[in-house]
């Protein structure tokens, strides 16, 4: 498999404000690639990077071998979705979509009929001789996507691009975009702070913070296995709890849980001592056999689960996640449950 | 739950519009006495019979148009045939107001661009340094211009100490100096409505251009230009107009060999060798002109939108 984006060691600095620390990635050809995280993270910055609109502080940004970082953006063979679309407010739809050939010296025929093919893509045919203005933000979204997809980039850049639009429009497009990935074969870098948007459409997910890249892998790698608080925290909803580890051996740490019971759990440090355990609320059971020793505070109604909101003797909060099954009582605040840990519901974090 | 009562009636909403008519009455008379009024006395004056010592007598009669397009030799009996002499004066207005209008184009919409994209705070520092020279006279600045720019002025005397030219350049009387009246006078004309386009132009529509790979020129060309154009062409309008009608640049930096429009007007309503209903004919073709200028610029814009 060949590597599309390769980042090595990428700083980017505004004067005294450093946005991303020595970043290292390398992006699959043919990948749905995202970049999550919060506001802030140097994510953007990245996608900007390999767009070229920053200029990198040190470091190399690779395109297919070849050494793109000290190239203008518009010698570089990619294209942006542009977070509010940036569409040309004076072109019609079609003139937008054909700009990029336009400039590429594509003549006249040849690009119309080409703009009429990726609005057809993005089935936004009958609209071709709207003005931008003349359209919604989920059609402007598309026409951004098709003006972006028209010079047949080899990888395209998606800032936010699904974040102006609402939650329905958002779920129906997720789809799209994967689909539209997997038919192109165009490798996709897309920025998100969504977590669940990440989830959903990626093959890979380099999950930010502070300029760094915390974790590179697949949605269910970073969901199951995070390696340090940040990540665990970020995606999803979890519990970490403070615990004593004794011993590691060969990626397992056998540790004291709050309430002394002791298990063994994959563990992503190799220190003993004070670290902290990230356990996942839909991970939890209330069982007789109990890891955990809890008493419940609150149950909240979430229509497909049921959350119960506890604390440990010892006064840590602890959440779980109950389906909202027929057979399930809930159980009732103040009452004391025993909880149990699925076989590798525990995460040991690094820090 | 409200009470019915508190719901805005009918009738006290009408009671508010009634109010809109007489509140707006001040505005409607300022606008009446001094802008409509003067006009159409104006239009009624053109086609009046002169006075010889100034002023009108009421006889309606086309000769002021007569005089403007027409002669019929010195002695008034020869055929009748195009006069040249007063649209020739037109034919130098309007190209000396369009030198000027590219000359401030030229300078103001980089000045403009500039200013726009300065840091949002210091914007407004740079705007009040652009407007603080027309705080003084327009006549004070002209006559300090042609101070500056006379045979023994600074200008010359400084070129001639440094020893680049060895008598002085012969700059007043000239259409040089004109043109650098007009420039002067109006380019903040030109750099305020290009501002304010540039400064709501999206520069993210610039990063898009770039992106699907428009040179800089090219971004500038078919994005930045064609998004601002309105600002440009508001601005230009701002410039042609007035200096088509210009009378003091020309009548104090230009002398007799660059007779403008406004200096033949001014000249029909001075002194005992006026003629007011043909100052005002001038006035009236000069404001059909404008007219038109406007108008082509209206359709422009309106073809704009409906594209």
């Amino acid at each position: 498999m060949s590597i599309a984006v390769d980042i090595r060691d990428a700083v980017k600095s505004y004067g005294p404000v450093t946005a991303l620390h020595g970043v290292s990635l390398a992006i699959a050809d043919n990948e749905f690639f995202t970049l999550l995280g919060p506001s802030g993270c140097g994510k953007t910055t990245l996608l900007r990077l390999i767009a070229g609109f920053e200029t990198i502080t040190s470091g190399e940004i690779r395109l297919f071998g070849q050494n793109i970082a000290q190239l203008e953006p518009n010698h570089r063979p990619v294209n942006t979705v542009f977070q509010q679309y940036a569409l040309f407010p004076h072109l019609t739809v079609t003139d937008n979509v054909a700009f990029g050939l336009k400039m590429q010296g594509v003549d006249a025929p040849t690009r119309r009929a080409r703009a009429g093919q990726m609005l057809e893509m993005v089935h936004l045919s009958q609209f071709a001789d709207r003005m931008p203005a003349q359209l919604s933000g989920g059609q402007q979204q598309r026409v951004a996507l098709a003006r972006a997809l028209a010079p047949a980039p080899k990888v395209l850049l998606l800032d936010e691009p699904l974040s102006a639009l609402d939650l329905k429009l958002r779920q129906a497009m997720r789809v799209e975009l994967k689909q539209l990935q997997e038919e192109t074969g165009i490798t996709f870098v897309f920025v998100t702070h969504d977590q669940e948007e990440a989830l959903t459409m990626s093959d890979r997910i380099a999950v930010m913070s502070n300029g760094r890249v915390q974790q590179t892998g697949t949605a269910r790698e970073i969901y199951e296995a995070p390696v340090n608080r940040f990540v665990a925290d970020f995606i999803g909803e979890t519990n970490l709890l403070q615990v004593e580890v004794e011993s590691v051996s060969q990626g397992l740490a056998t540790l004291t849980l709050p309430g002394g019971h002791r298990i063994t759990c994959p563990s992503a440090s190799t220190t003993i001592g004070r670290h902290h355990l990230s356990i996942r609320p839909e991970r939890l059971t209330i069982s007789p056999d109990a890891d955990l020793l809890a008493t419940v505070d609150r149950v909240v109604y979430l229509g497909t689960d049921l959350q119960v909101i506890a604390h440990l003797d010892g006064s840590q909060p602890i959440t779980l996640r109950l389906q909202n099954a027929a057979r399930i009582t809930p159980p009732a605040p103040g009452q004391r449950i025993g909880l149990h840990l699925e076989e590798g519901a525990a995460r040991l974090l690094a820090d | 739950m409200a009470a019915p009562g508190n719901i805005p009636s009918p009738a006290s909403d009408t009671g508010y519009r009634s109010l809109i008519g007489p509140l707006l009455l001040p505005t409607w008379a300022v606008i009446g006495i001094f802008m409509v009024l003067p006009v159409l006395l104006m239009a009624v004056y053109s086609f009046l019979t002169k006075e010889f010592r100034g002023g009108v007598i009421w006889d309606f009669t086309l000769a002021a148009y007569d005089q403007f397009f027409v002669t019929r030799g010195l002695f008034g009996d020869e055929p009748a045939q195009i006069e040249w002499t007063y649209i020739a004066i037109f034919w130098r207005s309007i190209w000396q107001a369009g030198l000027a209008t590219i000359l401030c184009l030229l300078i103001g919409f980089p000045t403009a661009w500039f200013i726009a994209t300065r840091p949002a705070q210091t914007r407004g520092l740079w705007l009040f340094l652009i407007t603080i020279p027309y705080w003084v006279n327009l006549l004070i600045r002209t006559v300090s211009l042609k101070f500056l720019i006379r045979d023994n002025g600074p200008l010359n005397e400084s070129l001639m100490g440094i020893g680049l030219i060895d008598g002085p350049l012969p700059l007043v009387n000239t259409n040089l100096a004109v043109q650098l009246g007009l420039f002067y006078s109006y380019l903040p004309f030109m750099v305020l409505p290009i501002y304010a386009a540039v400064e709501r132009y999206n520069f993210a529509l610039s990063e898009a251009a770039a992106d699907l790979y428009a040179s800089r020129w090219a971004t500038l060309r078919e994005i930045v230009l064609p998004v601002v154009k309105p600002g440009i062409i508001g601005g230009c309008i701002l410039v042609f107009v007035p200096s088509l009608g210009a009378f003091l640049a020309p009548d104090l930096l230009g002398g007799a060999k660059t007779f403008m429009i406004g200096s033949l007007i001014d000249e029909q309503f001075k002194g005992s060798q006026g003629n007011w209903p043909f100052g005002a004919a001038v006035a009236m073709i000069l404001m059909t002109l404008v007219l038109i200028v406007i108008l082509f610029y209206a359709r422009a814009q309106a073809r704009g939108v409906t594209r």
